[in-house]
């Protein structure tokens, strides 16, 4: 299977293709129908892609199952994918059925429901595995509009605002990377993800417009990447458009959203910013590092008032995030494999959390944490179930959540002190919101009537669970089935990144202009 | 066996937890309770057999991250040993306890299963808290730390209708999480610094870290000195120190039984464990257990003034805790761990006695928690009585002074007391000695005011009080052994001459020569005992000593001068440095040193006898009198206020002002401005998706975006 990445990557597309000229009619049969179909092709895709798993060979820290191809106006399709991108598009395929079970009570145009689904799977694997520049971008830019499209027609009230808010606070960072693009294509002349990373950008410092840019082209390049992962990550104080769009979003929008296309703004960095930009990122090291303290701490404590809970869930998101991004731009291994282990935890978590409200507001059909309470009395497997993640999300060791915080924490610590503490602090208030959300859905008295008769989870809603708990609970106790795969390409990355770094004697540079800026006063 | 020990109470939590529903509520707890006492009974035998050599054995791996290596391990070292003993017994004592405490346990209503899922988390806190006391490095100690956290976690919220539960659990947490982040710095900045956090590399690095500078924050700080007081900062927060200490009177929520085994004999020692379990750093760090002296000091103080207006049985007994934990950090304070152990382990006895006695009046007296309504018990609970009298016997430190016999707590705690004075810290001799007093009052108080005197309270539930099972009564006979013998027995293993301690320890024991003995490890305590000690003679008394150091007394001879504690760090479960003479000039106080905390104590049987039993109208005379003082250590010093007024409200009020005027007005404020300018473009497009037009528009944003990236690339490529 030569091109066993393709085949992963356009499952879905055909199944939804299938679905779009085959199947007609909205009665309840068709409706059935669409969810199975969409059932099975995206567990297909996820048993096929076992394979690139198994078939994976970790040491080498290249890019492999390679797919080269000749496409329209002379661009080139081209896939493949390294330590650092496999488990995404494993993450992917693994949560993508969940999300269609989790989707069995849909019941207004299910076809193309399960059509906009489908269709973002491909997109999203196509993100992890495009090898060159245009059809990552195409991939990348794409991927918004089923997204928007989930948001705006299957949404809550407020959907119109908040899917337009995430279209557009996503789109107007993708313009500026749009353009970052072409330069780089200027300067390299090629499109091929392989080539530009050994391509070097020139790092001379330059004015313009009576502004030093230090590290000249490649900090100008980096900005412009940066807007558009960060706002995709999403980094403190871009975040504004995800606790919207989680709100409005159906059940299985957010846990996509949550699980799988925060992901791709970590995955950018790790691909681009920091590989092809080292100079740039270490430009910016600092005031990243401090964004991503203060999204910690910020968004921490604007989650403890909240009283919608998808709303304190999304917050808790931001921060998780920002445990990513520090981890990334401490630029060593231990920060570097946190991250990526953090962003893989943050999938299976978070899509649980979200799972976790979706339970109780399919029955209850309110978000509000006031209107529950004492949940645990007639829901003892859900009680179980929220706690177990609850538990994930506030990093507890044994759970795959401990694992990248505390690998990003300790990389961090070895840059900078200051940053480590503040973000470290980070684990007091998770546990303030996370428990404090706990307390007042799950333990109390059930004094509510209209809770009175609420139902445990079915046999459905377990077995969706079921896989995301042995998840969490591998990671947390085995993590070596992640850091096997990952370590070899991140030291390969962090090993480039730190001689690119000393080769350029950056460091110096700064330092020289530190002091010229300081005679001149 | 090893792993077996550690891993039967987690897969009896699992079977009790999981399994009830398929072979029965009795079958499940028995299955738990079951695995607890083969857990016990191979943590004796470990015990007893174990030789002093240090062993590890891996599990499997765990977290790998370039040269950050961790496995699973289990070490096993005396420490471990006797944390061991002291888990297994009383977690197995505790299950079977239960049975009887949780039968008809009121909180629930008919039909309600609660009793598996009571036992599911007693065995999987006994297995987190193995899991930390078997660690080989410092992020496995960081599991089963979080993971007893959960567990108490847990068992404080049990009655889960009860909204104090949730909040007590909640806050336990939570302040368990401020002292973590504290222990979670000092892992970070050892992996800095050594490049490992297993505990052999750290240990092995000890001597260099003492000669290390490390920037930290602001300023330059000594390596060793810093880890140790961050680690510290996490053993405060789970052994309750003073400052973060707030959670444990208010973890009572939880159900006795809990609170016997974890926030009394086991969990809250943990912090004392992580203290003596890095000792080869905290040897070279002398400011930080400075700081820790200090600290444990005050706690005692503190906590026993507090224990002295409570009316909550269990709260008392929780302020003791509090207290004798602070006892416990004193001594590791001035470098005498084995004291530090000692203490734990005698403590773990009688503290555990004492709560599941005050489980068995509780019970007696249908969940009656104030003492104001006991009064006159004695008669109706007889064996609980004998059982409350042993523990206050052995917490107050009775025993015949100048000898080496007693109940538990008199040979422990002098020991530590003697250490305090030994290690020159006169500030924590004192507050030591006071606390005695107040300790000595309160268990008195709580004696008289619980068995003495009239019933008070409700008549009928008076009358109908009743002595509880066997279930129950059997851990209290058990426990009441080792409150009585405990310290006895071990006295030379733990606070003997160097070479018996050294031997338990499998620390390397040199025969220091008798000159240098003489000047070298004695110093400023050589002039006080020179009298009676021929430093000549040395050679010849050391055969005497090794006959005769079976019989206590014979403690303070000139035998102990022979030996000095040799070997490199990491080499024995404790590394006592080579100029830390605190053991022997402990032994050589004086004997109105040795002599105080028994005086303490009479003083506080005298006043609570004056107090409680001669003129009981005086404890509210004086409350009147001294309303203020009463109402300040009744409200426990004000910290909860304190903390609500500086942490918790301005916590909520920032986060609602990033919320409102950050997110809000300031982020979406700013978006909304630019976005005004196509706002009417906004509005179209919505109209055109609610009129279900939107899939053309996606169809064309594709074809857009398409076309310009072709477009682009094709026009760069002509370039």
């Amino acid at each position: 299977m030569d091109n066993i990445l393709s085949i992963v990557t356009f499952i879905p597309a055909l199944a939804a293709a299938v679905m779009a000229l085959l199947m007609r009619g909205e009665d309840e049969a068709a409706q059935r129908n669409a969810k199975y179909v969409a059932l099975l092709a995206t567990t297909i895709t996820f048993l096929v892609s076992l394979f690139i798993y198994f078939g994976f060979d970790a040491a080498n820290t290249g890019f492999q199952f390679v797919e080269e191809a000749e496409w329209i106006f002379g661009l080139k399709y081209k896939m493949g994918v390294d330590g650092i991108s496999v488990l995404f598009v494993l993450l992917t395929t693994f949560v993508m059925p969940l999300t269609i079970l989790a989707s069995w009570n849909v019941s207004t145009r299910v076809k193309e429901y399960m059509i906009a689904f489908l269709v973002l799977e491909t997109l999203m694997l196509g993100v992890f595995m495009a090898l060159d520049l245009v059809l990552f971008y195409m991939f990348f830019e794409a991927g918004l509009i089923p997204m928007f499209l989930i948001i705006g027609i299957w949404g809550g009230k407020e959907r119109i605002y908040a899917s337009f808010k995430f279209f557009l606070y996503t789109f107007f960072g993708s313009v500026l990377m749009l353009v970052a693009m072409v330069a780089m294509y200027f300067d390299a002349g090629t499109t091929d993800i392989t080539r530009l990373l050994v391509h070097e950008f020139s790092y001379t410092s330059f004015d313009v417009l009576g502004i030093h840019v230090l590290g000249g082209m490649q900090t100008l390049l980096f900005l412009a990447f940066f807007a558009s992962f960060a706002v995709k990550m999403p980094m403190w104080p871009v975040h504004t458009w995800l606790p919207d769009a989680h709100v409005q979003a159906p059940t299985a929008g957010s846990v996509v959203l949550a699980a799988i296309l925060l992901k791709m703004g970590g995955y950018g960095f790790l691909r681009f910013s920091l590989p092809m930009f080292p100079i740039g990122s270490e430009v910016m090291t600092d005031i990243i590092l401090w964004m991503s303290a203060i999204a910690i701490v910020y968004t921490s404590l604007v989650a403890m008032v909240q009283e919608d809970m998808k709303k304190l869930i999304a917050y808790s998101s931001v921060a998780h995030m920002g445990f990513v991004t520090m981890g990334i731009f401490a630029a060593n291994q231990q920060g570097v494999d946190g991250a990526i282990f953090q962003m893989l935890s943050h999938g299976f978590i978070s899509a649980a959390l979200f799972l976790c409200v979706g339970v109780i507001y399919d029955r209850m059909h309110t978000r509000d944490i006031d209107a529950y309470g004492g949940l645990v009395i007639r829901m003892p497997a859900y009680a179980l179930v929220f706690m177990f993640f609850t538990m994930g999300n506030v990093g507890l060791p044994g759970t795959s959540g401990f694992i990248g915080e505390f690998l990003t924490l300790m990389g961090v610590f070895q840059v900078n002190t200051w940053v480590a503490l503040v973000a470290t602090s980070g684990v007091i208030f998770s546990a303030c919101y996370a428990l404090w959300l706990y307390r007042r859905v799950v333990f109390g008295d059930l004094i509510k009537e209209s809770l009175k008769a609420i139902q445990d989870m079915n046999a459905r809603e377990k077995w969706i669970f079921a896989p995301l708990v042995a998840m969490t609970l591998l990671l947390g106790v085995y993590p070596s089935v992640v850091t096997d795969v990952i370590g070899p390409s991140t030291e390969a990355l962090v090993s480039s990144v730190n001689t690119a770094v000393a080769d350029a004697g950056f460091l110096a540079e700064a330092a020289e202009v530190n002091v010229a800026a300081t005679n001149s006063h | 066996m090893e792993t077996t020990l550690l891993f039967a109470p987690l897969v009896g939590a699992v079977i009790c937890g999981f399994g009830h529903k398929i072979i029965g509520e009795k079958a499940a707890m028995w299955t738990a309770t079951g695995l607890l006492f083969l857990t016990a009974l191979l943590s004796w035998i470990t015990f007893l057999s174990f030789d002093g050599e240090t062993r590890i054995i891996e599990i499997f791996r765990w977290i790998e991250s370039g040269s950050l290596s961790t496995s699973w391990e289990i070490r096993l070292d005396r420490l471990t040993a006797i944390m061991l003993i002291v888990i297994s017994t009383v977690s197995a004592l505790v299950h079977l306890y239960s049975f009887g405490y949780m039968d008809h346990d009121p909180q629930w209503k008919d039909g309600e299963s609660y009793k598996p899922r009571f036992f599911a988390y007693l065995s999987f806190f006994t297995f987190a808290m193995l899991m930390l006391v078997t660690s080989n490095n410092l992020v496995q100690m960081f599991f089963g730390w979080e993971g007893v956290g959960v567990a108490s976690y847990l068992l404080i919220g049990f009655y889960y209708r009860k909204p104090t539960a949730g909040a007590a659990a909640m806050k336990a947490f939570i302040v368990n999480r401020v002292g973590d982040f504290g222990f979670a710095l000092g892992i970070f900045a050892l992996f800095l610094l050594t490049d490992s956090i297993n505990l052999g590399d750290v240990f092995a690095a000890t001597p260099q870290l003492a000669e290390t500078s490390v920037h930290f924050l602001w300023t330059e700080w000594n390596a060793a000195d810093l880890i140790a007081f961050l680690l510290f900062v996490g053993a405060m927060g789970k052994s309750a120190q003073l400052f973060l200490h707030t959670w444990l009177p208010d973890a009572m929520e939880g159900p006795t039984p809990v609170s016997a085994l974890i926030h009394a004999a086991t969990m809250v020692t943990a912090g004392v464990f992580l203290v003596c379990r890095m000792s080869p750093l905290m040897e070279v760090a002398p400011e930080a257990t400075a700081f820790i002296t200090v600290v444990g000091a005050t706690t005692a103080f503190f906590a026993a003034t507090v224990g002295l207006v409570q009316t909550d049985i269990k709260r008392v007994i929780a302020y003791s805790t509090c207290s004798q934990l602070g006892y416990m950090f004193v001594a590791a304070g001035v470098g005498m761990y084995s004291a530090a152990m000692f203490h734990l382990f005698t403590h773990a006895f009688f503290k555990a006695m004492l709560f599941l006695g005050a489980g068995s009046v509780i019970h007696a007296m249908h969940h009656e928690q104030d003492m104001m309504n006991y009064g006159g018990l004695r008669k109706k609970i007889p064996y609980t009585f004998a059982a409350m009298m042993i523990g206050t016997l052995a917490i107050t430190g009775v025993g015949i002074p100048l000898t080496h016999i007693g109940f538990a707590g008199f040979l422990s705690k002098d020991a530590i007391i003697e250490s305090a004075y030994a290690g020159g810290s006169s500030y924590g001799f004192w507050m030591l000695v006071i606390a005695a007093a107040m300790t000595s009052f309160y268990s008195w108080r709580l004696i008289f005011l619980t068995f003495y005197g009239k019933p008070r309270g409700d008549k009928h539930t008076h009358d109908h009080a009743h002595e509880s099972p066997m279930v129950m009564l059997i851990p209290l006979g058990v426990l009441a052994l080792g409150a009585v013998f405990s310290g006895m027995l071990w006295y030379n293993s733990f606070f003997g001459h160097a070479d018996k301690v050294g031997k338990f320890y499998g620390i390397p024991v040199a025969e220091a020569s008798a000159g240098h003995g003489a000047t070298d490890a004695h110093g400023a305590a050589d002039v006080s005992h020179g009298a009676d000690d021929s430093h000549g003679a040395a050679d010849d008394s050391h055969a005497v000593a090794q006959s005769d150091h079976g019989d206590a007394a014979a403690h303070g001879d000139a035998g102990d001068h022979h030996y000095a504690f040799a070997g490199a760090p990491g080499e024995g479960a404790l590394y006592i440095a080579p100029d830390n003479h605190v053991l022997d000039d402990a032994h050589a106080a004086p004997a109105w040193v040795k002599v105080s905390p028994f005086i303490a104590m009479l003083l506080g049987l005298g006043l609570a006898i004056l107090f409680y039993i001669v003129n009981p109208e005086l404890p509210k005379r004086l409350s009147q009198q001294q309303r203020p003082l009463y109402l300040f250590l009744k409200n426990k010093w004000y910290f909860d206020e304190l903390y609500n007024v500086v942490f918790v409200k301005p916590a909520l009020a920032i986060g609602k002002f990033f919320w409102k005027k950050g997110d809000g007005k300031t982020i979406d404020g700013f978006l909304n401005g630019i976005a005004m300018g196509v706002v009417p473009f906004f509005t179209r497009l919505a109209g055109r998706a609610q009129s279900g037009y939107i899939f053309t528009y996606a169809f064309y944003m594709v074809l857009g975006i398409a076309a310009l990236v072709t477009w682009m690339s094709i026009g760069g490529g002509s370039h």
